[in-house]
């Protein structure tokens, strides 16, 4: 299923293998091996602790790792002497927490790391940066703080704010679990869209539903091990693994699938 | 700034206010009323006739206010621009040395160890010693080195100093509590767009540390303003120096409160700046709590 899809993009984009990450004793990533293609959509799923931010964030060099490796685009990015913010430039991640800038308006935040990582002119930046807003419907928030908006609009100028570095991979970290539930769809649906349009992601996510109508393959993570990956078809209807079981189980029980 | 704040007199937080015609009444009626408790016990008291011309007698207000340059003394009106300049040259020179030191203080790296322990110490020495001994030290010690250069300057210039030193002391604590403010998350938000650590300081966490605390920032500087007096022990003719002079050689402390007043001119306007501020900062809060 993996190959069918790597044959079509034609490449590798993220390449993780053996990944080990501990926090202060707490080995929070116990050997994670996974192999994304471009165009592909990964949705890791599992309980709150099994690793799936950890992860997100040791590929965003966020985190400094303990073992492994990990190469983006054909090109180690773990190793010595890497310049981390020439790999940052390259994924863009958006976190639970949306974590905009609060004394910047809506376009500032997200002409600033255009403008002074990339060296754009404020003109080009700024023209970028509307047309962006305008395509996820956001342009009127142009001139407002942070503050002023919803806590879903707030995440979507976060998901633009990433993307006007024009990122060949996107990371979402559980993107919409700080969210009144009515505000969810909106930000799924920019997901959805990205994914359309053909970004590589891999996504964190308690959105089961999301993630079976989007996700190329999910990956179930517990205790810091990659449990079983497969398809969404596969995954949430015939699950090989006890613990892929376990797990879907209590989540129907919850009356979240 | 000293222009700016007499307007906004009377127009700070009301977090009990009573509403319309009737509060103005009872609030001017009370206000009247301490007022006048206040000027009766002054006026009641055995000794007043004698501390009112002492401290308030009028000829010595304005003599002093104006100098008398044949008599010798020295125009505290005049000294006050020096506490003012003072002021002005040491306040610039504390918020840029203060951010050095909060900075190094803030630093992780383990190659800064010896800075860090060094700016520590400073910090704790300069918060624990008297300002003015500070400045005796300067003034008195410095110039005693035979140093080229630094041991031949204005007495005025080892003043300043001593304001810096120990002032920045202070500050930079204020910066630090600010820089603590800023959440983490910023930080990786920063960091994850491929801001350098450097940009992620200068565009992201600075302006939001120094917006906290902003108040207690100009708190100190209210602080500073009356402290610049203490230069005036080396002998710099500053308000309260003059002031000092002129009461030795007339015998009659209202110089003293001439020199009061002139300080009261400049710290009252600021101290009205930081209330608005900080009821600026209060009612952008409640808006978006509303919001």
């Amino acid at each position: 299923m993996t190959g069918e899809t790597a044959a079509e993009a034609g490449g590798v984009a993220l390449e993780i293998t053996d990944l080990h990450k501990s926090f202060d004793g707490n080995h929070v990533l116990r050997g994670v091996s996974l192999s994304v293609a471009t165009h592909e959509v990964i949705c890791l799923i599992g309980a709150s602790g099994s690793g799936k931010s950890t992860l997100l964030r040791c590929v965003n060099l966020l985190e400094p790792i303990d073992g492994g490796r990990i190469s983006l685009f054909g090109h180690e990015i773990t190793g010595p002497g890497i310049d981390a913010n020439k790999v940052r430039r390259q994924i863009g991640i958006v976190f639970q927490s949306f974590n905009l800038f609060p004394h910047m308006t809506v376009l500032r935040n997200i002409t600033l790391a255009p403008m002074k990582v990339l060296g754009q002119p404020r003109a080009q930046a700024e023209e970028e940066a509307r047309g962006l807003l305008s395509r996820f419907g956001l342009l009127d928030k142009r001139d407002d703080y942070p503050d002023r908006l919803s806590g879903g609009q707030q995440q979507r100028v976060a998901i633009v704010r990433a993307l006007a570095m024009r990122p060949r991979i996107m990371l979402l970290d559980e993107v919409t679990s700080a969210l009144d539930p009515e505000l969810v769809a909106e930000v799924l649906e920019v997901i959805g869209e990205l994914a359309a349009g053909g970004m590589t992601m891999l996504i964190a996510t308690h959105e089961m539903g999301f993630a079976r109508e989007t996700a190329s393959r999910v990956c179930f993570l517990e205790e810091g091990r990659i449990i079983e990956q497969a398809p969404p078809g596969e995954l949430f209807t015939a699950p090989q693994d006890e613990r892929t079981r376990r797990f879907l189980r209590r989540i129907v029980e919850a009356k979240r699938l | 700034m000293i222009a700016g704040g007499f307007g906004a007199a009377g127009r700070g937080p009301r977090l009990l206010s009573g509403g319309g015609r009737r509060a103005t009444v009872i609030s001017t009626v009370s206000t009247v009323a301490v007022l006048a408790v206040i000027v009766a016990v002054f006026a009641l008291a055995p000794g007043a006739r004698t501390v009112a011309h002492a401290f308030f007698y009028p000829r010595d207000m304005w003599q002093s206010f104006v100098g008398e340059p044949r008599k010798g003394l020295y125009s505290v009106g005049a000294a006050i621009w020096l506490n003012i300049r003072m002021f002005l040259v040491a306040e610039i020179l504390i918020l840029a040395f203060a951010l050095f030191i909060a900075l190094i203080r803030q630093s992780a790296h383990p190659a800064l160890f010896p800075i860090r322990l060094l700016a520590t110490g400073y910090v704790d020495f300069f918060r624990g010693v008297p300002l003015i001994l500070v400045v005796f030290a300067l003034g008195l010690g410095v110039p005693g080195l035979y140093l080229p250069v630094i041991s031949y300057q204005h007495d005025v210039v080892y003043g300043v100093a001593a304001l810096v030193l120990s002032y920045s002391a202070y500050v930079s604590e204020v910066y630090r509590a600010g820089l603590n403010s800023v959440h983490r998350s910023q930080v990786a938000a920063a960091r994850s767009l491929g801001l350098s650590q450097r940009a992620a300081l200068r565009y992201v966490i600075l302006p939001q540390a120094v917006r906290n605390v902003i108040p207690p920032l100009l708190n100190d500087f209210i602080s500073l303003q009356k402290d610049t007096a203490l230069v005036g022990v080396l002998g710099v003719i500053e308000a309260n120096q003059a002031a000092n002079i002129y009461s030795s050689l007339t015998f009659n402390f209202s110089s003293f409160t001439v020199a009061a007043i002139l300080f009261l001119v400049l710290t009252i306007p600021l101290a009205r700046f930081t209330d608005r501020l900080i009821e600026r900062d209060r009612r952008r809060r409640l808006a978006w709590v509303a919001a």
